[in-house]
Order: structure tokens, then C-alpha cells, then sequence
């Protein structure tokens, strides 16, 4: 790795991407690097190191917007929107410490290149759902923009669900405007006991389907949560009817407060049940959520070490896998079947992330079109080179 | 509005083009008299009318493809359809080019109720997904007013929305999956029953792309729970200012409504003189609000939000007693288009998004244009994600009236712009914004968009002559000039 290059505003990131350009140099283009172990190794001639162009631009509660620059800490993000009671609802899940790193390390712009989303993806989005506009720099080296600070918005291509999830490959943005909403003020979780995977995903699924508005439905460790947001009396009046929906379901039921059910949901959102399983290959699978038992039984029965939890009400589903020299990629993309899911190596050594593709191999002509999508931002492959390869 | 000018040596081929689409979609499926055409000569944005070269309604996903590649080999425009209900002339035929009409793609193809999704054609209605599913108590969240027409495909390739996207968001965000074919012929499959496919997210880059990427084939939706109760409240404020600041009040005190709309004086007046739905005749600011979900719920924030227009000078607050009560609070807002038809011969409906603080701004210059331009502007909007409807009334049969309200059209969108904010919150650029387009970007803006385009349509076959005001060829596009041995930068800091 040669030099690591730090602007300090839009127009100094502009000049280093042009001189990369000139210079035909590959960049590592980084935020405050808590995600570098995930995805494929690189091997890039510099760093780009965005930290230096941080701070919250604008807030507007009562508009439900905030636009920040890109090396912005997460932390003092959700710092600030928690002093007028909002919050991103995509809750950002803090990987730091089930990467080996500290917690609370990340920023904003960083995760929402991975498109990541906690337990209320289910009822709030991803973080794709609340990016709203952007701007930065493309691999020509043009400062650019697209979308804006207003809820709706069609005009031109929404180029920020294409950057939301591109993991740094297609531009690198110096600036995001961001949709955010009002914390709940009370949550409540009912959490149900006894039950097997295939009987959990059929209580969230009907809890799912159900008008009590459930925002997180897991199963981990043999409970299984519905969780329940809102004003108390709603949250109240759901709770019971809840209760009575899915009595019998299971040997009993028990019920979590405000602070408890914080608690548990921010361990489900941070994997924390494997982040103490320091050798396991952790895998983060997407299906259809009534599949999510089948594809762990499926690698159970090759793999009888497998441990899995499930979260959005079972179609996402952790997996942590003994060591292996190729992560088991075979066996978990081969249960995936015919569900149409995927599956993403999150955690593994370097290199077993080396040996297998870490994010789903996509069809002949998907990958050709991303190929091209990517050669219309970058063309000559200077950002994150081989990062999603 | 300059279209591109027709090629004449396609016009040449036409009789061959015809018989190309009829080997591969035989019998009825290809119009090619003018009396079959006409039907398709416009679409909502009726003002532009343009024959087609061509009709083609193709019923399955191979005949599709089979068009498009035969399209891309020949060097032949196409123009996808739907229900042909676009506000901004998306789906206008171009002269030169085949109009590849989807409303053979008719069928609900699978309802799964666990997984809380549906996969269907994309010419089922909007309405027509809800109405497979609500006897089971589901619904598709959003609702554009044309829902009862509009296709389900042309929501996709607009990204439609409705009145209650604060909410329940747009098209982009209630989708799962898509299957589409490529120019090149090809099928690809985006998302699925599944939650955020990998790889670079193509299918919110085509949710809204408005035609001019692909052909979708098939959509997965996602389902929810009707809402158990919903009410509406009434609230009328003596200013407009005073309507504006209670959205903004009622969003800073934590609620989002599943609705929030905003008419003003003459909106108020038009609507109650045509439905007579009992709206307050003595207020400058009109806000519908409604509050949907539990029993308990809505009347707990029923309860806060009538508080907080009365604390911000409401005059009137009404709260809906019955069913019957709320359909006829909105029956108000839902004709206002047709009311003001009423008082008009002809309106022009615009679409900007403005952020919710400079709402009495731009309405104040908005009234400051009318004087200008010497045509009313009548306005209710979304008020709740700041979208604004503007009404312009002019009268077509008078010379010279539709280019005025065209330029008066032009100003409203420049000043949603200037405010920060933009040219379309939800019926698109169509051929309509074209040419605005430069007042939001710049240059390399909309070049970074035209090579994305590339990347789909190198020879941008499809739908021509839409969203983009000056097309350039995409090895143009793509050209780079490197500037070898530039000086480093000695200002960046480096380690």
C-alpha cells in the first residue's frame, strides 16, 4: 500500500480521484475502516481516507432530513437525532465488534454502502429506503449529484438506491442527505418460549401478517420475539391483542419493557450471540422468510456444528460455521436452492474470503449489466477494485 | 415540445417492420391501421399527440424479448406502455418508433400470504393487487389517484405514489422483486420473495427510470395488513401560514400521519362547490389529516392532533364519526382535479416537491406569478412530504393561453428548484420536465445518468426522446481523456 490521502473538503477529494486517474492508481476508499475484514481482499495502490470530511451539514426535524459529509461517525449521528427524539429507522446494526473490532467505530456513509438494516427492515426499509440524495465524485474525476433533501422525488435516475449497497465501487460521495423519523416512545416485546425453528417462523409470520403492527420478529436461542413500538396506549392495547392471537403457541409467554427489549434487539441487530464464537465463519443469508428453517436444515444436516439465529420474522438468517478453508460456501449456497435468496460471507479469515466469492455469484447476464453499470461510474476500476468481486 | 426528428428511412421500412413483429407475435397481437392506433396516439398528458409507427401486444415474455432484440438488431425505437396513464407524457408514442403495449400481461401469478408478497404481471391494475388480496384483510400500500387504471409495470417505470407515501413510501419502497428484459434480448431477475438482493441494487435503479432502461416482465410485491381503523380530521386555519406551520408541528411532535393533505382558498371552493363535502368556505388553509392503525391509536393521536391545530389558530376541527364521514372528508380532495375543471375549460397540473418549510414562500410567489403571467394557479399538495400540485387554469381555444400556461408552469418549477427542491415529486419527467431538466443539473450530472442509460441501451432504442434534454451518443459518453503526469496535489494531507 503506497500513501493515504486525507481531504478535508469536496474539492480536495476531487483532486485526489483526478490525480488517481492520472496516475492510473487504485484507490481504497474508506470511511473510518470498521468494515474492511468484510468482502473480497483488495490490494490497492493508496487509501482514501474520507474521516477528514465529516460534520452534520444541516438538521431539520419537523422536515424529517439530515444532510452530513461523508466520514461523519454514525455515533454522532444518531447522537444528535436522539436529542429530538428521531432516529434512523433502518437501525444501522454496529458490526464492530463481530469483525474483531471495537463498537460504535463506523460511519453513516460507510454503512449505507453496504445497505445494511437492523431488525425493523421488515416494517422501516433498508438503509437504501432513506438515502435520499448525494453528492460526490465519480472514477472521471467529475464532481456529481443526484436526488435532493425531499421525501419525494423522480426526478432523473435515483441513482442513490445504486450507490446504497456498492460498497464503495462506484463513486465516492462526499456528502448524503438522509430521511430520519420519530423514535417510538415505547416498545414492548413478547417474547414466546418452546418453540422449534419451523413453529418460530410460523408465529412471526402470522404475528407478521397480523394489524398489530410488529417491527421485529426473531428467533434466537429458543425465544422467539415480536417486537412492538409506538405510543403506550397502542403498544398496549397490540400487546394484548397479540397475546391472545398466539396463546397456545408455544410452552409459554413472557413479556419484555422498554429497556430490556433495547437491549435484546440491539444483541439481535449486532449478532452478538456469535460475536463471542471468535473463530466461526459467520454467514448473513436473505430468503423468503417461510424457507429460512428448510435452508438451515439443509446445512445442518451437512454441517451438524452449524449455529443459527433467525431475524425478519426468518428471512434473514445468521449462520456461524466451524473453520473450513473455503467457508462451506458450497453446502450454504447449495441449501439456498431454488428460494431465490442469498447468501453473504460476513466474517472469515482473508483468506477463505480470497478463495470464495464473498457475495452471491449472480447469472451470466445480471453480472455482464452490473459490469457496465459499473463501467459507467468508474471505468478505469479505480474505487475498491475486486471489493464485491 | 421538440420531439426527435423522425427518421425517414425507418418510416421507408415500415411494411417490413410490420411483418418482423408479426412472425413473432401472430394474429391480433400487431395494429398497424390508423382507426387501431388511435387509441394509443397519447397518453394522460394529453395535450402531445403522436401516431405510432406500429402497435405491438405481446403476450409472453419470450415474444418480448424477441422484440426488444429484434429492435436492438435493426436499429428500431421502442416505446413501452402500460395503461398509458402517465401525467408526463412517459409512455407518448414517438412517430419512428414501435409502441410495445403490456396490457396482455394481465395475470396475478401467485399470492403468498406467509411470506406477505405477490408476484403478478405488470399490467395488472394498482387497484386490481388490492383487490386480489383484501378479502384476506391485505392491500398494496401505494395509491396513485389513477390506481383504478394504471398499471402496475407503469408504477414501477414511475415509481408512483400516492397520498399516503409519508407513511407507507413510494413504488420503490414496497417492491421485491422484477423480472426485465434487456435490449439485448436477455432476462435477468432482480430481488425475489426476498429482502435486498445483492450486488448493485438495479432494481431501485429502474423503479422510476421511466421506461428507458428495460421492459419489466414481472413484479413482486410486497403486501400488508389493512389497518384495522382509520379516521380523518378536518382543519381549517385563517392563513395559510397557519395550516403550514401545524404539518410541520404535527411531524416535529413525533406522529406521521397515513395522510396529510393541503388545499388552498380556491381549491377549498372549487371542491365544496362540486362534492359539497363540508368544507369550511372561510379559511385560507384546508388540512385533511389521517390517522390510520389500531382503534386506541388513532383516537389517542386524533386526540393530539386536534390539539396541536388548535394551539396553532385552527378555526375549524372536525373529526370523521363514521366511515361514512371520513370518504366524504376526502371526497373533497380526491375531485379537486375534476372540480377545477369545472371553473376551467382547460388546467395544467404541475408536480413539485418543495422541503415543508418553504411551503408559504413558494405559494406566496407562486400567487405573485399568477399576476405575472395573468393566469389563476390553484394548489392542494401532499403536504406531508411537501409535494405540490399546482392547477394552472387556462382555456385552450384562446390563442396563445396554453404556451402562457406553459411558461407559467416553467417558473413554478424553477422556483421549486431555487427553494431546494425538485421538478417532479411523482408523475415523472416524461417529455413534460425534459427541458427543465438543466435547471436541477448540471452537465455532468445528467451526463453520469446518460451513461448509466448506456449501460442498458447503448443506442438508446428505448423510449427515445424522454427525461433527457440533449442526448449524446454513448461512445462520446464514454471517451476519457486522461491527463498523464498531472501534478500531485501538494495541499491534500497524505501519510
Amino acid at each position: 500500500m503506497g500513501e493515504t490521502m486525507r481531504p478535508r473538503d469536496a474539492g480536495e477529494l476531487r483532486q485526489a480521484v483526478e490525480w488517481a486517474l492520472s496516475e492510473g492508481a487504485t484507490l481504497d476508499v474508506r470511511g473510518t475502516g470498521s468494515k474492511t475484514a468484510l468482502g473480497r481482499p483488495m490490494r490497492c495502490d493508496h487509501v482514501l481516507d474520507l474521516s477528514g470530511i465529516s460534520g452534520i451539514v444541516d438538521y431539520a426535524p419537523e422536515e424529517l432530513v439530515v444532510t452530513l459529509r461523508a466520514g461523519t461517525p454514525i455515533r454522532e449521528v444518531e447522537a444528535l437525532l436522539a436529542q429530538r427524539n428521531q432516529m434512523l429507522a433502518f437501525e444501522p446494526p454496529d458490526l464492530g465488534p463481530l469483525l474483531g473490532g471495537e463498537a460504535g467505530q463506523g460511519t453513516l456513509v460507510g454503512t449505507i454502502m453496504g445497505n445494511w438494516a437492523g431488525p425493523r427492515r421488515l416494517s422501516a426499509g433498508a438503509a437504501r429506503d432513506h438515502l435520499l440524495g448525494f453528492s460526490g465524485v465519480n472514477g472521471r474525476g467529475e464532481a456529481f449529484k443526484s436526488g435532493g433533501r425531499v421525501m419525494k422525488n423522480v426526478t432523473g435516475y435515483d441513482l442513490s438506491k445504486l450507490l446504497a449497497g456498492s460498497w464503495g465501487t462506484l463513486a465516492v460521495l462526499d456528502e448524503v442527505s438522509v430521511k430520519v423519523l420519530p423514535a417510538p416512545d415505547q416498545t414492548r416485546t413478547l417474547v414466546l418460549h418452546g418453540l422449534d425453528d419451523a413453529a418460530a417462523v410460523k408465529a412471526m409470520c402470522a404475528a407478521m401478517g397480523s394489524s398489530h403492527e410488529v417491527s421485529g420478529a426473531a428467533h434466537v436461542e429458543g425465544r422467539t420475539a415480536l417486537r412492538l413500538e409506538g405510543v403506550a396506549p397502542s403498544v398496549e392495547a397490540r400487546l394484548k391483542g397479540l397475546r391472545e392471537a398466539l396463546a397456545g403457541v408455544g410452552t409459554r409467554q413472557e413479556e419484555l419493557g422498554t429497556l430490556e427489549s433495547r437491549a435484546f434487539w440491539r444483541e439481535v441487530r449486532d449478532v452478538a450471540p456469535f460475536v463471542s464464537l471468535a473463530d466461526a465463519i459467520v454467514w448473513k443469508i436473505s430468503c423468503p422468510p417461510t424457507e429460512g428453517p428448510a435452508v438451515v436444515a439443509r446445512i445442518a444436516a451437512q454441517r451438524p456444528q452449524a449455529r443459527a439465529f433467525y431475524d425478519w420474522s426468518g428471512g434473514l438468517v445468521w449462520l456461524a460455521l466451524p473453520p473450513s478453508a473455503d467457508g462451506d460456501a458450497g453446502i450454504v449456497r447449495g441449501a439456498l436452492g431454488a428460494t431465490g435468496g442469498h447468501a453473504t460471507l460476513v466474517r472469515a479469515p482473508e483468506a477463505v474470503r480470497a478463495a470464495v466469492p464473498v457475495f452471491q455469484p449472480q447469472a451470466a447476464a445480471l453480472a455482464a449489466l452490473a459490469g457496465r453499470v459499473k463501467e459507467s461510474f468508474d471505468p478505469k476500476r479505480l474505487f475498491n477494485p475486486g471489493r464485491m468481486g | 415540445m421538440q420531439m426527435p426528428p423522425l427518421d425517414p428511412a425507418i418510416l421507408a421500412r415500415r411494411s417490413e417492420i410490420v411483418a418482423a413483429l408479426r412472425a413473432i407475435v401472430p394474429g391480433e397481437g400487431v395494429i398497424d391501421d390508423l382507426d387501431g392506433m388511435r387509441p394509443y396516439e397519447c397518453d394522460a398528458l394529453s395535450a402531445y399527440r403522436q401516431m405510432p409507427l406500429v402497435v405491438v401486444l405481446p403476450e409472453t415474455v419470450a415474444q418480448v424479448a424477441a422484440i426488444l432484440r429484434y429492435c436492438q438488431d435493426s436499429g428500431v425505437k421502442v416505446v413501452p406502455r402500460g395503461a398509458g396513464t402517465s401525467l408526463s407524457g412517459g409512455s407518448m408514442p414517438v412517430g419512428d418508433a414501435i409502441l410495445l403495449g403490456m396490457g396482455k400481461f394481465n395475470r396475478v401469478i401467485e399470492i403468498d400470504y406467509a411470506n406477505r408478497c405477490a408476484r403478478v404481471q405488470p399490467g395488472v391494475t394498482n387497484l386490481g393487487i388490492t383487490k386480489a388480496v383484501e378479502h384476506e384483510g391485505f392491500y398494496y400500500a401505494p395509491d396513485p389517484s389513477s390506481q383504478i387504471a394504471c398499471s402496475i409495470g407503469g408504477n414501477v417505470a414511475e415509481n408512483s405514489g400516492g397520498v399516503h407515501c409519508l407513511k407507507y413510501g413510494l413504488t420503490t419502497n414496497n417492491l421485491l422483486g422484477i423480472e426485465m428484459v434487456l435490449m439485448t434480448g436477455e432476462v435477468v431477475r432482480l430481488g425475489g420473495k426476498h429482502l435486498d438482493a445483492e450486488g448493485y441494487d438495479l432494481m431501485g435503479l429502474m423503479t422510476g427510470s421511466e421506461g428507458l432502461l428495460g421492459v419489466v416482465t414481472e413484479v413482486t410485491v410486497r403486501l400488508l395488513r389493512k389497518p384495522s381503523t382509520a379516521r380523518a380530521v378536518l382543519l381549517g386555519f385563517p392563513t395559510e401560514a397557519g395550516a403550514a406551520d401545524c404539518v410541520a408541528a404535527v411531524i416535529a411532535s413525533g406522529i406521521i400521519p397515513g395522510g396529510m393533505e393541503m388545499m388552498d382558498a380556491d381549491a377549498i371552493k372549487c371542491a365544496e362547490a362540486y362534492v359539497g363535502a363540508g368544507y369550511p368556505l372561510d379559511v385560507e388553509g384546508l388540512l385533511i389529516v389521517e390517522l390510520d392503525g389500531p382503534p386506541v391509536e388513532v383516537d389517542y393521536l386524533v386526540e393530539r392532533v386536534a390539539a396541536i391545530a388548535r394551539e396553532r389558530g385552527a378555526t375549524t376541527v372536525r373529526v370523521s364519526q363514521d366511515e361514512q364521514e371520513r370518504v366524504l372528508f376526502w371526497a373533497g380532495r380526491k375531485a379537486a382535479f375534476p372540480a377545477v375543471g369545472q371553473i376551467s375549460p382547460d388546467y395544467m397540473c404541475l408536480d413539485g416537491s418543495v422541503p415543508r418549510g418553504r411551503l408559504v414562500e413558494v405559494l406566496a410567489e407562486m400567487r405573485a406569478l399568477s399576476k405575472q403571467h395573468g393566469l389563476r394557479v390553484v394548489n392542494v399538495f401532499h403536504a406531508g412530504d411537501g409535494n405540490l400540485h399546482p392547477l394552472i387554469l387556462f382555456d385552450a381555444n384562446d390563442a396563445g393561453q396554453l404556451e402562457k400556461a406553459e411558461a407559467f408552469g416553467t417558473d413554478i418549477l424553477r422556483l421549486c428548484v431555487r427553494v431546494g427542491g425538485v421538478l417532479t415529486g411523482e408523475h415523472g419527467v416524461g417529455i413534460e420536465k425534459r427541458d427543465l431538466m438543466v435547471e436541477q443539473f448540471t452537465e455532468i450530472d445528467l451526463d453520469q445518468q446518460m451513461r448509466v442509460k448506456c449501460a442498458f441501451d447503448p443506442d438508446h432504442l428505448l423510449n427515445p426522446g424522454k427525461v433527457f434534454p440533449k442526448l449524446r451518443r454513448c461512445a462520446e459518453l464514454g471517451r476519457l481523456v486522461v491527463h498523464q503526469n498531472k501534478i500531485p496535489f501538494p495541499d491534500i494531507p497524505r501519510f
